[in-house]
């Protein structure tokens, strides 16, 4: 067999099932052996876009999501990608094609240093120099995106080393690294230390943070919440651990958060931080958070703790393992007091929120639309406006939620939603876009079309960038520049042009009328939602 | 405040530059960077200087154990360690200066490695100090080109070796 057989044999070892690519000629051997293969190859509309899917295909799955583009700008292309999944801790594994081996360095056509413009973004990256050494990197490089602080990881694969005739296939060993040990098992001493400083505390609160899905630790962090009735916050990434009804649950924190959830996290005593960065996004001052309180940082990676706020008590390992180990030996407390309280301030709260008459309020419009969802559907929301309202008014169920939280990537949404609706073709999936990303991803409609990716997509569209016409009136006095999206395009006639149903909401009153509509039919639709461009995310 | 990290990595191309771009992305400052092999051909030893906050300094230990091509990172004070540096610097000279400058290299333990009527080459391998130490002291003449090594350091014998 040839080197780019062995590749997707190695790809089947991993039970690789999908591959999204774009192609190119350094690439192409690979894709050509892909043929013969029970793999099937997506093909997408931009290179950015295949990371993307293989982004969403991996949340949904729970898997490794694989990407194969070209040399050069394919590879380029890529980066942006590579760098969200980087930011979100995905598991992604990114073959670029690359030109002969002895042409590296020359500056040939299509070729570019991908190692070294990714070196930042990745877990890790390999050059191939040797085809027999596939196998070997292959499961190297799925091992090394699956554990630990999950992530990207690179393969760059000359063209020559793909054509490389006269190999066979050997299985490899476990893979054993020297250098990458990643520890799993939270420390018993610190496991103790949290036990005896709840066992003061009057105010505890959990933070949940993108670490507690990935570690698969849902479940047993809610167990221990639930056990000591210990409310819970969670940070952009960490929506989807606990369901909205669960009375524990208080919303998002941060700049874009609830302002009770906020006021939560300020004013407990004791903070658990799970699988979160401590980053500006969710907590304003990160240097100030301990001084009135104790910070146990809980993190599989060890050098989140620290990096932004000082723990009293950090714990390096794995969220599951962790919780697993202080699910044994709860302590005797009860923190009903204290959680009535926060319940009854959030309610007071929520009873102030009011929408806009004027247009589709976009607030109201995603609490419809996901308690309209089914139980396990899948929501994933672009970047911009749009993140905000989806963050703060989804509804949890037992769905996930997807969105470009570290990197703030627009244009994520809707390749990841078709990655979503390859991993699980029944699955009901939406994708909240705003009109800006709309614009910068339109060519992916026409892959959702040929897929017959059964994605509802709604367009929140307020002809301008909101979000940041929306800094602009908060910070530059209303000065604002660049945000104007004119001559914007008539989605129904881009629909059309893409064969897709469309459907617009242009009033409050239709949104419960028109939904269940959209979401009863088969395949993509396109919905437009007009939306006030005043329609702002403060609250 | 300065640390000195011991850091053996896989002896693999690329490696270098991927320490070299953790530093340059999280804007640490490399004080010196030495590179070589060890007893162990798989292995490369870097010796890097650096200099920042208590906080910087940690994290920079942390994001250096992070990299997957990094093998085990020490640091240690600088009194816990041997350090080493190795400098050749050329000087100008006219006769009436020769005298002083023998008796500088004597002083100092340099050595005079190359000479001409109007040149000369002085080398000398000894503390980071005594290397700045000597610089200090050949200021006054007519430096014509100066190159010095980073940091080599290594742990100071102990029973536990």
């Amino acid at each position: 067999m040839n080197g780019a057989e062995l590749l997707v044999k190695s790809l089947l070892d991993e039970k690789i099932s999908y591959v999204f690519g774009y192609p190119g000629v350094s690439i192409c051997p690979f894709f050509d052996a892909l043929i013969e293969s029970p793999i099937k190859s997506i093909l997408l509309r931009n290179e950015q876009d295949c990371g993307h899917a293989a982004s969403g295909y991996a949340r949904v799955n729970n898997t490794v999501g694989v990407c194969a583009v070209s040399s050069g700008p394919g590879a380029t292309n890529l980066i942006t990608a590579i760098a969200t999944a980087f930011a979100d801790s995905i598991p992604l594994v990114c073959i670029t094609g690359q030109v002969p081996t002895e042409h590296i360095g020359s500056d040939m056509f299509q070729e570019a240093d991908i190692i070294g413009s990714a070196e930042s973004f990745v877990k890790y990256s390999y050059l191939v120099r040797d085809a027999k050494e596939l196998p070997r990197i292959v499961k190297e490089a799925f091992y090394i995106a699956s554990t630990g602080r999950k992530g990207p990881v690179l393969i760059d694969l000359p063209i020559d080393i793909q054509m490389t005739e006269g190999l066979s296939y050997t299985p490899v060993p476990d893979v054993s690294l020297r250098t990458y040990k990643p520890t799993v098992k939270g420390h018993a001493v610190q496991i103790k230390k949290v036990l005896s400083v709840l066992k003061n505390a009057k105010r505890p609160i959990l933070c949940v943070g993108g670490g507690v899905i990935l570690s698969g630790a849902e479940e047993e962090v809610i167990k221990f919440a639930e056990s000591l009735h210990i409310p819970v916050v969670s940070t952009m990434m960490g929506i989807g651990v606990i369901p909205s009804d669960n009375p524990l649950y208080m919303g998002m924190v941060g700049k874009f958060g609830k302002k009770y959830a906020n006021r939560a996290m300020n004013e407990s005593d004791v903070l658990i931080m799970i699988g979160a960065r401590v980053a500006d996004r969710a907590v304003s001052q990160p240097d100030l958070i301990t001084k009135d309180k104790v910070l146990v940082h809980i993190d599989v990676d060890p050098a989140e703790i620290g990096k932004n706020a000082g723990p009293n008590i950090p714990i390096v390992g794995d969220a599951k393992a962790v919780f697993e180990e202080l699910n044994k030996s709860l302590p005797d407390k009860d923190f009903s007091e204290w959680l009535d309280q926060l319940t009854r301030y959030s309610k007071t709260r929520e009873m102030k929120m009011q929408g806009t008459a004027k247009y589709v309020d976009p607030n109201e419009f995603v609490r419809i639309l996901s308690e309209k969802l089914d139980d396990n559907a899948v929501y994933v929301s672009d970047v911009g406006q749009n993140q905000i309202y989806s963050c703060n008014n989804y509804i949890v169920k037992h769905g996930k939620f997807l969105t470009s939280g570290g990197m703030g990537t627009m244009g994520y949404s809707l390749p990841a939603a078709i990655g979503a609706s390859v991993a699980d073709l029944n699955r009901q999936i939406v994708c909240v876009i705003g009109d800006g990303a709309m614009q910068m991803v339109l060519s992916e409609l026409s892959s959702a079309k040929y897929l017959n990716a059964n994605i509802k997509i709604f367009v929140m569209n307020n002809r301008c960038l909101g979000m940041i016409r929306e800094f602009q009136h908060m910070h530059y006095d209303n000065r604002y520049t660049m945000v104007d999206l004119q001559h914007l395009p008539d989605y129904e006639q881009i629909a059309k042009a893409f064969d897709l149903q469309y459907v617009r909401i242009r009033k409050n009153e239709e949104t419960v009328s028109v939904l269940d509509g959209i979401l009863s039919l088969n395949g993509p639709v396109l919905t437009e939602v007009d939306v006030d461009d005043d329609a702002f995310t403060a609250n | 405040m300065k640390k000195i990290y011991s850091v053996w990595v896989e002896n693999r191309f690329g490696v270098l530059s991927k320490v070299a771009a953790l530093f340059a992305r999280r804007s640490y400052n490399i004080d010196s960077l030495t590179v070589g092999e060890t007893q162990d051909k798989t292995v490369s030893s870097m010796t890097i200087v650096s200099s920042g906050t208590t906080h910087t300094l940690e994290q920079i230990e942390k994001q250096l154990n992070k990299k997957l091509d990094v093998i085990k990172v020490r640091t240690y004070a600088e009194d816990k360690a041997i350090l080493r540096e190795v400098i050749l610097i050329k000087i100008k000279y006219v006769s009436a200066e020769r005298r002083e400058l023998m008796e500088i290299c004597e002083f100092l333990k340099a050595d005079i490695v190359d000479t001409s009527n109007t040149h000369m080459v002085i080398t000398l391998c000894d503390t980071p100090e005594r290397v700045d130490n000597l610089i200090s002291m050949l200021r006054k003449f007519n430096i014509v080109e100066l190159t010095r090594t980073g940091t080599l350091a290594m742990p100071k014998c102990s029973e536990a070796d």
